[in-house]
């Protein structure tokens, strides 16, 4: 053949096709939306909201918002207990960490935060609400054994200041920063890094807190903005644990917006521009802290002290665990006795009546709340985890490496309060024609789902070893078949893992279910809550205690079932190395 | 269908970068079929890397040029699956999800009958003392048998070249004798071109093939 008429060869390059589209269809479907929320809400805050005849820009509804009585007492509550629970929940995991590490407490702390994590926010809320009352479990108990007469005339829960809500926030977001802790020290060699200080005779405490946490800090920093920004403008649970006269802001804005005069829409739109600015003010003050700590940090890693044994260190990290594992697991059995109790007056210990008649009760309410939970969990779920494993896959198959900004995208609809989004994102699904569809409920549940399932999955994801698929792909087998028979089976259980924690971010929201939902889909959240207005504490706790059984039991299959499928294949059991 | 003439492997001109680093070639080699060529050099010398460009598996992050002919035909325009390129690495990484039987039916080629994919199978393992073993979990077995299954399963997707990525390293003194003597052996019966990357001396020897190094510093560094 004549050289000239040689074929000219193209390089081989994978076809971009319908999966490379996937990263930009995510990204439209979730930050597009959340982006528009925002102005959605600064229009009416700004007093433009043609829906209701205002088409002219004023800062009247500013001046309202800053005229109304409650504002002041609502922002200090807010200030005291989101900024007080994310301290705590910080210092808490850290200082278990440090304390605790190479013990084999931690490790079982390990296995338990996720099951932690999972605790929905109004049920932990409720049940915490039963264990702590004047007349509540453990007063019951007290007087059970001690002694005495009537429940002690204390405001909780609901104090002015929210040091109750504080305290259950820090219940519930000690385990996530613990499991960003975790997830950190995974990607670390903590144990050599340990025994390399420990060498040179630091104490344990103190080696963790010298030589790990400043490597770490960096992969927290997200993680605890996220608690930060959820802290300040959580609503179901100050509902349920936070002051009423005045409640929090974000509580009092839900009540604003639901008013029916709707007289209250453009100051309330005001109010989530002011909960938006508390939440980055309090982002930046956290940064700016972050910044002298390091700055008056240098001269402490480098001073040489060495620090103690640790062995009180180790028994104050054991009490503050086994204190967090024991409200936990108690208010999760309060909400359960109180689901069975028929009868259980002050100061009864348990219930004297007990009975399948609450639940009964509950019946048909119970049942549609249900179903549209699941149904609303496993279908965001399903799509976050399909969205998910594309974006990962694309990003193998073309070998892209996604920059740190792209992480803070993906955290976006966790550090937005959802107050200062979810009224404008609704009057752009009524644009839409979708307000309070079924759709647009999946829609906005997928908003939160997606990022957690995403972060869950990303990790085990790229830390599975390329070689297998190139052995795959050498052995002849095309790249959607070594996908779905290779890369697939073999992070089944990281999969489904991410898909309970997307299960169980669904079965908690509460505010993303009213909004887009107009009031006219109960969930098991919404019920939660409205059970605890209503001051029925036996349907509080049927609500209460299923909303906080179906994470577990989601979590219980993703733990079950890859052992029941894998259960004669060894390797992949033991290949698990994360908790 | 003519049949392709069997000519081997044939590097022309490799070359791979990283970063605009050169970390390798240009490289110009022959393999000929049945034969084993050795590639020297120090971890770090692009050398797995050539592998993974000749399988069609590089990272985009690198930029090769050069071309890598199989028999005559150029591998550029193809994806890694239709390159019949099968490779070995230090690790078995037998899939563990997969009985052993399942892993070797995944390196068939699709379209025949279950029965004969069975029996494929069976006749495969039988042939290298493994008979039986179809139902095992891969982690059940020794290192010598994962190994031989590692092997047989790359000889079933029916490969006209082999890459050897530091396929002995992983195995005691013994075992690394027999199975090595027994991946040579394979080759040499298929008339596969074999290339063979190290840094062991006695991998090198036993292939008595010719020896490329491709790190100029290389036999500097192995004088001690």
């Amino acid at each position: 053949m004549a050289p000239a008429l040689r074929q000219i060869e193209i390089p081989y390059l994978r076809r971009r096709g319908w999966l490379s589209l996937l990263p930009a269809l995510t990204v439209a479907l979730f930050l597009l939306p959340v982006l528009a929320g925002v102005i959605g809400t600064l229009l009416p805050a700004l007093g433009f909201l043609p829906g209701l005849g205002e088409r002219t820009f004023s800062l009247r509804p500013l001046r309202e918002l800053l005229a109304a009585p409650e504002l002041p007492g609502a922002v200090i509550a807010t200030l005291v207990s989101g900024l007080l629970a994310t301290l705590l929940a910080f210092l808490s995991a850290v200082g278990l960490a440090a304390s605790l590490q190479g013990t084999r407490l931690f490790v079982w702390l390990g296995r338990l935060t996720v099951p932690l994590l999972a605790m929905p926010h109004a049920a932990l809320a409720l049940g915490f609400a039963f264990l702590i009352a004047p007349s509540g479990w453990l007063v019951r108990l007290a007087v059970a054994l001690l002694g005495g007469g009537a429940p002690p005339d204390l405001p909780v829960p609901g104090d002015r200041l929210g040091l109750t809500l504080a305290a259950g926030l820090w219940l519930k977001e000690t385990p996530f920063l613990l499991l960003a802790v975790f997830a950190g020290m995974n990607q670390l060699p903590v144990a050599r890094f340990l025994d390399i200080a420990r060498s040179l005779g630091y104490g344990p405490a103190t080696a963790w807190l010298k030589v790990i946490l400043p490597i770490l800090y960096g992969q927290l920093r997200l993680p605890i903005y996220a608690v930060l920004a959820f802290s300040l403008s959580v609503v179901d649970m100050a509902l349920i644990l936070g002051p009423t006269t005045p409640p929090t802001l974000a509580t009092l804005l839900l009540g604003w917006f639901d008013d029916p005069s709707l007289a209250k829409l453009l100051p309330a739109a005001a109010g989530g521009m002011l909960q938006l600015f508390l939440a980055v003010a309090a982002i930046l003050l956290w940064r700016l802290a972050e910044l002298g700590f390091a700055r008056a940090a240098g001269p402490w890693l480098a001073g040489g002290r060495r620090g103690h044994r640790g062995g009180a260190g180790r028994r104050w990290g054991a009490a503050a665990a086994l204190l967090l594992l024991f409200l936990a697991s108690a208010s999760m059995l309060a909400l359960g006795l109180w689901s069975l109790a028929r009868r259980w007056p002050f100061p009864a210990p348990l219930p004297i009546v007990w009975g399948l008649g609450n639940w009964q009760g509950a019946g048909p309410d119970l049942a549609r709340a249900l179903t549209t939970s699941l149904l609303l969990a496993s279908t965001a779920t399903a799509i976050a985890v399909v969205l998910s494993l594309g974006c990962l896959e694309n990003e193998r198959r073309h070998g892209l490496h996604p920059s740190a900004r792209a992480l803070w995208l993906i955290y976006l609809p966790l550090l937005i309060p959802q107050i200062s989004f979810m009224f404008g994102t609704t009057t752009l699904l009524a644009w839409l024609g979708l307000e309070a569809s079924l759709p647009a409920l999946i829609w906005s549940h997928l908003l939160f789902v997606l990022p957690y399932v995403f972060l869950m999955l990303a990790d085990p994801y790229r830390a599975l070893d390329e070689r297998y698929r190139r052995t795959g792909l050498c052995l002849g087998a095309g790249e959607s078949r070594v996908f779905f028979a290779v890369t697939l089976p073999m992070l089944l259980r990281p999969i489904l893992l991410a898909a309970a924690v997307g299960f169980s971010v669904s079965i908690a929201l509460y505010l993303p279910t009213l909004f887009a939902g107009a009031g006219r889909y109960t969930t098991l959240a919404t019920e939660a809550v409205a059970a605890n207005a209503g001051a029925d504490r036996r349907l509080a706790g049927v609500y209460g205690f299923l909303q906080a059984a179906l994470p577990l039991a989601g979590f219980a299959i993703a733990l079950l079932l890859p052992r029941l499928v894998f259960r004669h294949r060894r390797g992949l059991l033991m290949a698990r190395g994360r908790p | 269908m003519s049949m392709p003439l069997r000519e081997g492997l044939t590097l022309a001109g490799v070359a791979l970068r990283l970063g605009g680093r050169r970390l390798l070639g240009p490289l110009d080699l022959q393999v000929p079929p049945g034969e084993v060529v050795t590639l020297m050099g120090a971890s770090g010398s692009g050398k797995s890397s050539l592998l993974a460009f000749i399988c069609g598996t590089l990272d985009p992050a690198f930029a090769a040029e050069g071309r890598v002919l199989l028999d005559g035909i150029d591998l550029a325009p193809l994806p890694p699956e239709r390159r019949r390129v099968g490779i070995l690495f230090q690790d078995d990484l037998l899939f563990p999800h997969l009985s052993v039987g399942g892993n070797l039916a995944f390196a068939l080629p699709p379209g025949l009958e279950r029965s004969e994919r069975r029996e494929r199978v069976a006749a495969a393992l039988a042939e290298s003392g493994l008979a039986g073993l179809e139902g095992r979990d891969p982690a059940t077995l020794s290192g010598g048998q994962r190994a031989r299954v590692a092997l047989l399963r790359m000889l079933l997707s029916e490969p006209r070249a082999l890459l050897l990525d530091e396929p002995f390293g992983g195995l005691d003194e013994q075992l690394r004798h027999r199975f090595r003597d027994l991946v040579f052996r394979r080759a040499a019966e298929r008339r596969l071109p074999a290339l063979l990357v190290t840094h062991d001396r006695a991998d090198a020897a036993a292939a008595s093939g010719k020896i490329v190094t491709v790190d100029e510093d290389f036999s500097n560094d192995h004088k001690e």
